[in-house]
């Protein structure tokens, strides 16, 4: 039942709590319950909005960076990765495999703002011993959504 | 000049769907809950094959039963999804959606004056492909009371020394009624003691929602007495590619493939190419669509509940059949005042046969937000009904 309503919330935490339960055919107290336990349990970490901020006027520049690191004894790369998430600006922080070791997405006002998170904050660190900036010019597709196209229903009214 | 028509065909009726397609599309801005087709896109894995295919030149005939390779699909779904095992060299067939499948089962097995029985409401096609066949169409009415499922009786009294044919429409359009094991077994002795055979249309089978759909032809002594009938159309969403197939003994099969080896040669070849994958590596899309259907089910009959429409509990397909016969008009009536009134098609029970009179097919092959919408609608729509009346 855990994983039905996850993967349901996850694709539209907006749903009202009683017509979950009817869509998954159980009582509503008992999906309450759940919800409120897998937030205690860290499970359920937020309830955030997907934005195309490229159709407001607000503007936003997003940037992966991969980073090279040289891991601290004892603290692997924990402890760079600590000193690089605490930034607000900073949106993920991923450790993985491959030619470079931290996958950084920022986020800043203007291409400027972000060259200069890069050269002050991120390169001056330590361990960090290179950087390379990519930064994003089209988002297709977010957490599973297509940004770039409306699609209509392509049906005829009635078929049998 | 002479009338260049044949008789026979010029006497079948126009399907009843197509006669209210013709109101609805000259409705503006109507919405609809009447198509009779999944909401999803085929997934991509599967239209990602499709295309490879004609990347890599396979747009050259296969072989009239089919790919070899997709037949060996099929009989290994079969084997694991109902227990039932076909040879692919000779019982399993390809054919132009299950459509196809339908026609040539009816033409391969039908001598003139035989009596085929059509449980109705049902899908529109079997009626007049028998009629075309030069079969006896024999309508069984279906009943609310028995959750629109055939039973031993109601079969039983139709029968007669022509009765050749029983059409099985389970999983339903447009019921959603199932037919459950224990259901089946009565049919099937009823089936082996007056020596018939049966057209098992099980277009719907992957869309059943209380359990595991069986097969008659799983049934001791049954599969030599079936013509399976599936396709990919409704499980993986794939309508337009206009595949599906048939299974059967192989003395049957044989004269189904001859019908569709001169009719049809043999089905769209990168639709083939595209189903094989569908059928190795589409169990995982089957079970989220399933899901998703059966959430949308339940919201429906929730919604129904609390407007007060009766409607029985359906367990497949994609359909609800809810009974309007409170409000003292046809389904027809109804059906068209709600789209002139609120913009919203359905289609009338009767489209599937008489007895569907008093009913309306409801399709919930329709995103949530599109069903909250047109549930509004009807709820407000009934409320003025009912006002009208008192
Ligand atoms: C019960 C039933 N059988 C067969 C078909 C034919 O499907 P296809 O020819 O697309 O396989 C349909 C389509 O609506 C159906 O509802």
């Amino acid at each position: 039942m855990r994983e039905k309503i996850l993967m349901f919330i996850e694709k539209n935490s907006r749903i009202d709590l009683k017509e979950l339960a009817v869509m998954l055919g159980v009582d509503e107290v008992m999906v309450a319950n759940e919800l409120e336990i897998m937030e205690q349990e860290g499970i359920i970490c937020g309830y955030h909005t997907m934005i195309d901020w490229s159709k407001t006027s607000t503007e936003k520049v997003t940037a992966l960076i991969e980073v090279r690191v040289t891991p601290q004894r004892g603290q692997g790369f924990d402890n760079v990765a600590e000193r690089i998430y605490k930034y607000p600006e900073v949106q993920s922080v991923y450790l993985i495999s491959g030619g470079f070791d931290l996958m950084v997405i920022l986020e800043g006002k203007t291409l400027r703002q972000v060259s200069q998170f890069v050269s002050d904050k991120l390169s001056t660190l330590e361990p960090v011993l290179s950087t390379a900036t990519h930064f994003i010019l089209k988002k297709y597709k977010e957490h599973g959504t297509v940004l770039c196209t409306g699609e209509s229903d392509e049906r005829m009214l009635v078929t049998p | 000049m002479r009338n260049p028509l044949s008789d026979k065909v010029v006497e079948i009726k126009p399907s009843g769907i197509r006669k209210f397609f013709d109101i609805v599309s000259e409705m503006k801005d109507a919405i609809s809950l009447g198509v009779g087709e999944p909401d999803f896109d085929t997934p991509w894995h599967i239209r990602d094959e499709g295309i490879y295919a004609l990347e890599r030149g396979k747009t050259f005939y296969t072989s009239n039963a089919g790919l070899m390779e997709l037949r060996q699909e099929i009989a290994a779904y079969l084997k694991r999804r109902i227990q039932t095992e076909y040879d692919p060299k000779s019982e399993i067939l390809i054919t132009v959606g299950g459509s196809e499948a339908i026609d040539l089962a009816l033409r391969a097995m039908i001598n003139p004056g035989d009596e085929v029985l059509i449980p109705q409401p049902s899908y529109v096609s079997y009626l007049p492909c028998a009629v075309l066949a030069d079969a006896v169409p024999v309508v069984i009415d279906l009943k609310e009371e028995n959750q629109f499922r055939l039973t031993k009786a109601e079969l039983l009294s139709h029968i007669t020394p022509k009765s050749k044919i029983l059409v099985l429409p389970f999983p339903n359009n447009p019921t959603g009624a199932i037919m459950e094991q224990r259901d089946l077994e009565e049919i099937a002795q009823v089936v082996i003691d007056h020596d018939l055979f049966v057209i098992s249309d099980e277009i719907y089978a992957e869309l059943s929602y209380k359990e595991e759909h069986v097969s008659i032809a799983s049934l001791p002594g049954m599969k030599e007495r079936t013509v399976l009938i599936n396709g990919f159309s409704k499980a993986y969403a794939m309508t337009g590619w206009r595949l599906g197939y048939a299974c059967a003994p192989k003395l049957i099969m044989e004269q189904m493939t001859k019908i569709h080896q001169f009719a049809i040669m043999c089905a769209p070849t990168n639709s083939q190419y595209a189903a094989v994958e569908a059928l190795r590596n589409g169990d995982e899309d089957v079970a989220m669509m399933r899901e998703s259907y059966n959430q949308r089910r339940r919201y429906l009959l929730h919604r129904f509940q609390e407007m007060g429409l009766q409607c029985f509990e359906p367990y497949g397909a994609f359909y609800v059949f809810p009974c309007i016969k409170e409000f003292g008009m046809t389904s027809e009536e109804f059906a068209t005042r709600f789209l002139q009134e609120e913009k919203v098609a359905v289609v009338p029970g009767t489209a599937f046969g008489d007895c569907g009179e008093g009913f309306l097919r409801i399709s919930y092959a329709y995103s949530l937000e599109n069903l909250k919408v047109a549930l509004g609608r009807l709820e407000r729509f009934i409320e003025k009904l009912r006002n009208e009346k008192n």
